[in-house]
This record gives C-alpha cells, sequence and structure tokens, in this order.
C-alpha cells in the first residue's frame, strides 16, 4: 500500500515534470523513441522472432541462395522476404540478430567509455594539480586523433599480439574496448568541467569540514550533480559508438562474419553490389541509419530537456 | 629586339610542350591488380603458380614455356640427354645479370643446388638428381638417379639467380616461409630476366622496370609495372572500371557480367588446369584440432566418404562460383596428360540421415568437431566455398571451426616443413595445378605419394594420405616409357585414390581475367601471367 503510493506519488512528479512535458511536445521525439524502441525490441528478441537461425550453419541451404526480396522480384521465396545472400542466408533475421549485436556493442562501448572518462574526471577536477595536467594532457593527445584511428590502433594491435582465430573468439571484447578507449576524452572532460565547479560550492564545503573522505565526496556528493551532462553525452555517443563499430566492421578489422553485426552484413553485401545484388547490402544499411538517426534524435532531445540553456 | 625574344619564348615553350608530350606518349605505365600480394620475391620461397609467375618476370630460367606452353629456349639454348641417366644444358652465352656480371654455368650450379637446398619450396623437382656438374662456363650436366625423361620440363619452372648476388647479400639459402624467416632475396631480386625490381613494399606495391639488356627482343612495350594487391572485390572492380587500373587478375565470379557490359573493359576466359580440392589429416594418431581425442577420424575411410558425398559441389558451382567452375571427382583436370575421363564421375550425395548413419557406424554417433584451414585470397571464392562446406557438414552434425587467412599465413600453417614434418592443419583447401610437367605423374609424386624426407615425395601431401600400392604404381609410371603400359598404371593408380577416398575434389576453376581495352595480354591455361607479353597501345 504504502508503496503503491510512492509509485503513483513518483509518477505523478514525472507525468508534471519539464522532460515529460517537453516530450510529449515534440511529435519528432515520440517517433524517434517509437523507432528506437522499436528496433531495440525486435533486436533482443531475435532468437523468438527471427524466422531463421542464419548462424547455425546446420540450418543453412546453398540452394536457397541469392534469393531476391519478394515483393521486388517473382523469384522471391515468402520464406526468405527480404531475399538471402549467397550462402543462404536469410537477410531478415541476419539483420535481426546483427542489429542486437551493434547494440550490445554500442551500450557495451559506451559504458566502458563512461567509466572511465567519469573515473578520470572526478580524479581530474577534485584533486587538480598533476594528476589533472597528466589527465587532460593525455586527454588533449587524444583528442587530435579521430576517434576511428584510436580504435584501429588498438585493434591493430591487438591482432599483432594474438593468433586470427583467438582474435574471432574474443573480437566483441576488442572492439568494445577499442570503441571505449576511443570516447572517454568528452565525458572526462565535461565531468572535470562540473566538477570543478560543484566542489567550491558550499555543501562541498561542508562535507568536507564535518571530516568526509575525498572518495566519498566525490561519489555521493559531487557525481549526482554532473550526471545530466553525462547521461546526455552517453545518448549522443550511442549512435556513434553504432556507427563506428560499423565503420570498422566494414573495413574488414571488426566483428569476423561469422558473428556479424550490422557494419559486418554491409562489407559481405558491398562485395557483390556491383553484380546487381543490392539488398544484401542495402537493407542492413537501411537499418543501421534508422537505428543511428532515431538515437541522434532521442540525445538531441534530451540534451535540450535538461539544459534549456542551450537552445 | 622585343618581337625575337617573345618569338624565341614562345619556340621554347612549344618545345617543351612538344617534349613532355612525346615521353608522354612513350610511357607505357601497366597497373594491374590481385587480391593478394606475392608472398616473397625469391623465386625458390613457395611453389605457387603466382609467385613463380611473378618471379619470372624478373628471373629467367633455363628453359621456359612459349604462348602454347611448349618448351622454347630461353638461358639454355639446347638441353637434352647424352645417355638415359644424363642432361645436358649448354646456355645462352654473352648473358648478362641486370647488375652487369656476367651470366655462367657456376650460377645455374648455384641455382639449382638452391632450389633443392634448405629452405627452397622447389625441392619436389629434384627427386630424380643426383649430381650436377659444370663442365665449363658454358655446359652444364645433371645426372640422375635413374631415367627421367621429364627433367626439362620440370625445370622450366626454376629461375636462375646470382652465385655472387646472393653470396654478397647473404642470402644463399632460401628463407623458409614456413618457419615466417626471411632473407635479403625475401625483397629483393635480381635476375637475367625481361623485368628489374625497383621497388617493393610487401602488402602495398611493387614496382618494375625493364631490363635495358634483356638478352632477348622485348615483344612488351611497357616501361614501367606496377602492382598492387587489392583485397576487397568491389574495390578492384571499381578500379578497372575507372581506368585506375590496367588489368585484374582473376574477377570474382560475381562480377564478370558487370564488367562484360562495360565499353572500356575486356574479360578473358579460360578453363583453369588447377584442381581445387579439400584435404584431411591423415598421419597424425589424434587431430590437432578437434574434440576427437585418441584417434584420428580422419583415419577412417569411411568417415571420409560421409564428408566426400555430404559436399554438394553442383550447389557450389550454381551460387557460390555463379557457373563458373568444373565440378570434378579427380585430382587432375581435362588437358592434363593422364586424366581419365571415365574415372571422372561423382559418387551419389548421401541425404543427412544416411550421411549421419555412416558416421554412426565409424563410431560417431554424434559427429564431432574440427577445425579447417582456407585461404581468403588465393583461389576464386575459396573462403565462401569453405564456409558452404561448413553448412553442409554441420547438416551431418560435424561442427567445423573455420580459419579463413590471407594466403601467406595460411600456406604458412599447412604445408609440410622442410623436413617433411606434417602441416599444422587438419581439414584445410589446397589447389593443384601440374605446371611443372602437365603430366598426372607431378600430381601423384607430390600430392599423392606417402611423404618421406627420404624419397623426396609427398612435399604436398600436406594430410600424409599414404597407400603403398599407389605409391609402386606411381613410381613405376615415372620411368614407364611404353604409353599403353603407362597408361593402364595410371588407371589403377587413380582408381585406388578415388575408392580411398584421399581427397575430395571439388571442381577446376574458371580462369577470368580482366583489362582495359588497350591493353593486349596472353592467358596461359595454367593461370600464369607472363609481362612480356603484355603490349599497351
Amino acid at each position: 500500500m504504502a508503496t503503491g503510493a510512492a509509485f503513483s506519488g513518483w509518477l505523478h512528479r514525472a507525468a508534471d515534470s519539464d522532460i515529460w512535458w517537453s516530450f510529449k511536445s515534440s511529435p519528432m521525439t515520440i517517433a524517434a523513441a517509437t523507432a528506437t524502441f522499436l528496433i531495440v525490441a525486435v533486436a533482443f528478441l531475435s532468437p523468438v522472432l527471427a524466422p531463421h537461425t542464419p548462424f547455425d550453419p546446420a540450418t543453412l541451404n546453398l540452394s536457397d541462395g541469392l534469393k531476391p526480396p519478394v515483393l521486388l522480384s517473382a523469384d522471391g521465396d515468402w520464406r526468405f522476404p527480404l531475399g538471402t545472400d549467397d550462402q543462404g542466408r536469410d537477410i531478415l533475421s541476419s539483420i535481426m540478430y546483427g542489429t542486437r549485436l551493434s547494440l550490445l556493442v554500442g551500450l557495451a562501448s559506451v559504458v566502458v567509455a563512461m567509466a572511465l572518462g567519469i573515473v578520470l574526471g572526478l580524479l581530474s577536477g577534485y584533486l587538480g594539480g598533476t594528476v589533472d595536467a597528466v589527465i587532460m594532457r593525455v586527454a588533449d593527445v587524444q583528442l587530435t586523433f579521430p576517434a576511428i584511428l584510436v580504435a584501429l590502433l588498438i585493434d591493430g594491435v591487438v591482432r599483432g599480439l594474438i593468433s586470427v582465430k583467438r582474435h574471432d573468439e574474443i573480437a566483441v571484447f576488442v572492439i568494445v574496448g577499442a570503441i571505449g578507449l576511443s570516447f572517454w576524452v568528452q565525458y572526462a572532460r565535461t565531468v572535470r568541467g562540473s566538477v570543478m565547479v560543484e566542489k567550491n560550492k558550499e555543501y562541498v564545503q561542508a562535507a568536507r569540514v564535518i571530516g568526509l573522505s575525498p572518495l566519498l565526496i566525490m561519489v555521493r556528493h559531487v557525481l549526482p550533480n554532473v550526471t545530466g551532462p553525462v547521461l546526455v553525452i552517453a545518448t549522443i555517443n550511442l549512435g556513434l559508438a553504432i556507427i563506428t563499430e560499423a565503420t570498422l566492421s566494414f573495413l574488414g578489422v571488426g566483428l569476423p562474419s561469422t558473428q556479424p553485426s550490422l557494419g559486418t552484413l554491409i562489407r559481405l553485401g558491398n562485395e557483390v553490389l556491383q553484380s546487381g545484388d543490392w539488398w544484401i547490402t542495402v537493407f542492413p544499411g537501411a537499418t543501421l541509419a534508422a537505428l543511428v538517426l532515431a538515437v541522434n534524435l532521442l540525445g538531441d532531445w534530451l540534451r535540450d530537456a535538461l539544459n534549456p540553456k542551450l537552445r | 629586339m622585343t618581337f625575337k625574344m617573345r618569338h624565341s619564348l614562345a619556340l621554347s615553350a612549344l618545345v617543351c610542350v612538344g617534349l613532355s608530350l612525346a615521353t608522354a606518349a612513350d610511357a607505357k605505365t601497366f597497373k594491374w591488380a590481385n587480391s593478394g600480394d606475392v608472398s616473397s620475391m625469391d623465386p625458390y620461397a613457395r611453389n605457387e603458380t603466382f609467385l613463380l609467375t611473378f618471379t619470372s618476370n624478373i628471373y629467367d630460367p633455363l628453359v621456359r614455356r612459349d604462348k602454347d606452353l611448349k618448351l622454347e629456349p630461353a638461358l639454355a639454348v639446347k638441353w637434352g640427354q647424352t645417355d638415359p641417366t644424363t642432361w645436358f644444358f649448354d646456355l645462352r652465352q654473352g648473358v648478362k645479370f641486370s647488375d652487369g656480371t656476367p651470366f655462367t654455368a657456376a650460377d645455374v650450379v648455384f641455382s639449382l643446388n638452391r632450389a633443392n637446398g634448405p629452405g627452397s619450396n622447389l625441392g619436389g623437382n629434384f627427386v630424380s638428381v643426383k649430381e650436377i656438374k659444370k663442365i665449363n662456363d658454358h655446359r652444364v650436366e645433371v645426372i640422375t638417379k635413374y631415367p627421367d625423361p621429364l627433367l626439362a620440363d620440370k625445370w622450366a619452372a626454376i629461375a636462375m639467380m646470382s652465385k655472387a648476388w646472393a653470396e654478397k647479400n647473404n642470402a644463399v639459402n632460401s628463407a623458409d616461409m614456413t618457419k615466417n624467416e626471411e632473407n635479403f632475396a625475401t625483397r629483393n631480386a635480381m635476375g637475367t630476366g625481361a623485368f628489374m625490381l625497383k621497388e617493393r613494399r610487401a602488402g602495398e606495391r611493387t614496382v618494375l622496370v625493364p631490363n635495358p639488356g634483356w638478352w632477348d627482343k622485348a615483344q612488351h612495350n611497357l616501361t614501367e609495372v606496377i602492382f598492387t594487391p587489392v583485397a576487397n572485390p568491389a574495390t578492384r572492380v571499381a578500379a578497372i572500371k575507372a581506368g585506375d587500373i590496367d588489368m585484374m587478375y582473376e574477377v570474382p565470379p560475381a562480377d564478370t557480367e558487370s564488367l562484360k557490359r562495360e565499353a572500356n573493359v575486356q574479360v578473358i576466359e579460360g578453363p583453369e588446369t588447377r584442381v581445387v580440392f579439400l584435404g584431411f589429416d591423415q598421419e597424425r594418431p589424434e587431430l590437432l584440432e578437434s574434440n576427437v581425442k585418441g584417434k584420428n577420424p580422419f583415419k577412417d575411410k569411411k568417415v571420409r566418404e560421409a564428408i566426400h558425398r555430404s559436399i554438394d559441389v553442383d550447389a557450389i558451382k550454381r551460387t557460390v562460383m555463379r557457373g563458373q567452375s568444373f565440378p570434378t571427382n579427380l585430382m587432375v583436370a581435362p588437358g592434363i596428360n593422364g586424366y581419365t575421363k571415365d574415372l571422372d564421375k561423382r559418387p551419389a550425395l548421401l541425404k543427412p540421415e544416411e550421411a549421419k548413419k555412416m558416421l554412426a557406424d565409424a563410431g560417431y554417433p554424434n559427429g564431432f568437431e574440427v577445425g579447417m584451414d582456407c585461404p581468403n585470397d588465393r583461389y576464386v571464392n575459396d573462403e565462401k566455398i569453405c564456409q558452404a562446406v561448413v553448412a553442409m557438414l554441420a547438416r551431418i552434425g560435424i561442427k567445423v571451426n573455420l580459419l579463413a587467412q590471407t594466403r601467406s599465413k595460411y600456406f604458412a600453417k599447412i604445408l609440410r616443413k622442410g623436413d617433411y614434418k606434417p602441416g599444422d592443419t587438419s581439414f584445410y583447401m589446397l589447389g593443384w595445378s601440374p605446371a611443372a610437367t602437365y603430366d598426372v605423374h607431378n600430381v601423384f609424386e607430390q600430392l599423392i605419394q606417402t611423404p618421406s624426407a627420404q624419397t623426396k615425395k609427398g612435399l604436398f601431401n600436406a594430410g600424409g594420405y599414404s597407400n603403398p600400392a599407389v605409391d609402386k604404381l606411381a613410381d613405376a609410371m615415372e620411368q614407364e616409357t611404353d604409353k599403353a603400359k603407362r597408361d593402364a598404371m595410371i588407371k589403377d593408380a587413380t582408381k585406388l585414390y578415388v575408392d580411398d577416398f584421399a581427397y575430395i575434389p571439388l571442381h577446376q576453376q574458371a580462369v577470368v581475367w580482366a583489362a582495359r581495352k588497350n591493353i593486349e595480354l596472353v592467358q596461359l591455361a595454367d593461370n600464369s601471367f607472363p609481362l612480356r607479353f603484355v603490349q599497351v597501345k
């Protein structure tokens, strides 16, 4: 009963909030949120929803290879609504599984980048001095390289260190690490800026006076006040991370073709694009574009809603 | 005065324009691309058509093959047998290496011993050789252990190197690529050939320029050749359509049709003498990459048969190869002496249940797991063929873990080592063309006979298939001169390896090249591409 009341109270507060209001009043945002929700839901339910399991070789049949999409050609087959590739893999199912992988890699690398960025930013802003100088100079140096180059470098080094076979097994972790490590700078700089502002405020000074340890002050008092900007960056970076993963996979240094993400699917399709089998690359490409666009629109909206001054 | 001055200025400007035009018209740069790079500049580093044919532009052999693959004089003007076990080679006089040093019999003896020495991958061509002797500066004699009528054919692929150059640069032996070794000759080359190596950046580009002091009259009109490996087929196709490259070696089957429709591009097609096949490790008591412990499933003929009869090469032809392959059940192609047409029938395909039952009878009711090695830039659609095989075998309960790699890494992994130890593979793809002799005996000697450091046979029998009856027939056919008897031996030996399911022959691939319309070139049936016949119009 008490929890029910608390919940409905929370619901009322949420419904009254500025964020909900700004969400409600923007049709574009509602459309983006719906699209994101649909793509995410379909992707994560792919083991249930997908008509085929395209990466279980036992289910493939070469004689189903290169079927065109059903609605656009008389040669289509209803078992494969978006057609098949040259190994007889169903494109629709490949896209569902591929989107799931792309999303997972995107989310995981954002979490890695965020964690790293928050920790380094907190340390840098709160401690100042030499620690701050060192962390920020490293950040400056990294900012001079495009994130994709940093990710390529990390991936290349790992490839040099381990065998191809081993690499295929841990490819997901390598790519998450590579993207995470190339995107931490933004978080660190934002967090550091907010911390420098917050740490001189009275509540922090009060906490210091009553003798709390710096760690506790950072985590309990400063961190909650910098989460807003961090969340905005995270949403916007999710789109970027997905694109980066797709780019790496497209270049052939990302996920192997045995566990293809959207980028890998686009690369595989691109190889036969010149010969007229356009559907193998166009549908994954359109899915990637829709996903990133929707996520970016949500990120933009969140930034505006949390920080009206930016408008 | 001013008028005169202006006039002469204009004149000199005109002269300049004229000069630059003239050089532009004379510069015949030929740019070509392939999916993978040449593994090495050392002509003995690997017995692989692409490497041999590339280095043959820089190095000449004693006898070479003409446009119809017939032998013709190169560095030797005359050759033959003085008695059944003695060969002689009379060398061309006045030939110089591109560094200006004269070419003599000492270089020939050095080169042949180097090709037969440690690190070289060409030792299989010296099985019959007992001794190589310099008689004088222009004559070399070779004593064989037994009559070897095909010696000159075998050596048509062996390039002649400079003894002084190799000694000076510490490259007396070939670097062993199965151990990832390198030496000076891996990245540098200096021979008597039609071209000289100007620049070598492994994996990026290789530039050749004509050798002004070449002994032969040049049939090409090139002033520079730039070779670039381009891994992505779509990039390669786009490059030739745009004219960024003049020729692409090995067109992906999917792109052949679209290139044929292109106004400025010609597509050159022909069947190839190479057979692409799958091989098993039948030598180790336990496979390197498998979950079966304590025994080797591929030693069991039933298992090999179940796999062989579950691979649908016609489906591979239809989708992966887009019709551009010729399925086969033999290890040699039509056109090779010793191809037996009436044995070239693939056994009927099994239904998955039947194959599973066969595996169960052999003691693998739940199938098993095995690693597979495949190149991804060597044969036409090699990786895609392997992927298709993975799917076909998954349906009969064999889980195949595919490792597709670039050719240099893949060959280093799967090929037998210099000391004839088996390759580090359990199940692999390879292609073979008996381009040394155009005779089936080469296939028996290199791929089917029991590998042994003593007999020097079976160097490319990576999985170690061994059948003493086949060995005996192959040894006999090497020396048999009576054609009818020899054909009977070939037929018997062929039947033996087919019935043993020694290998899974898949198909001969079609050789498809594409070039801009202004290029004239010669396509040889062994898929070798000699630059000395290229003309840019």
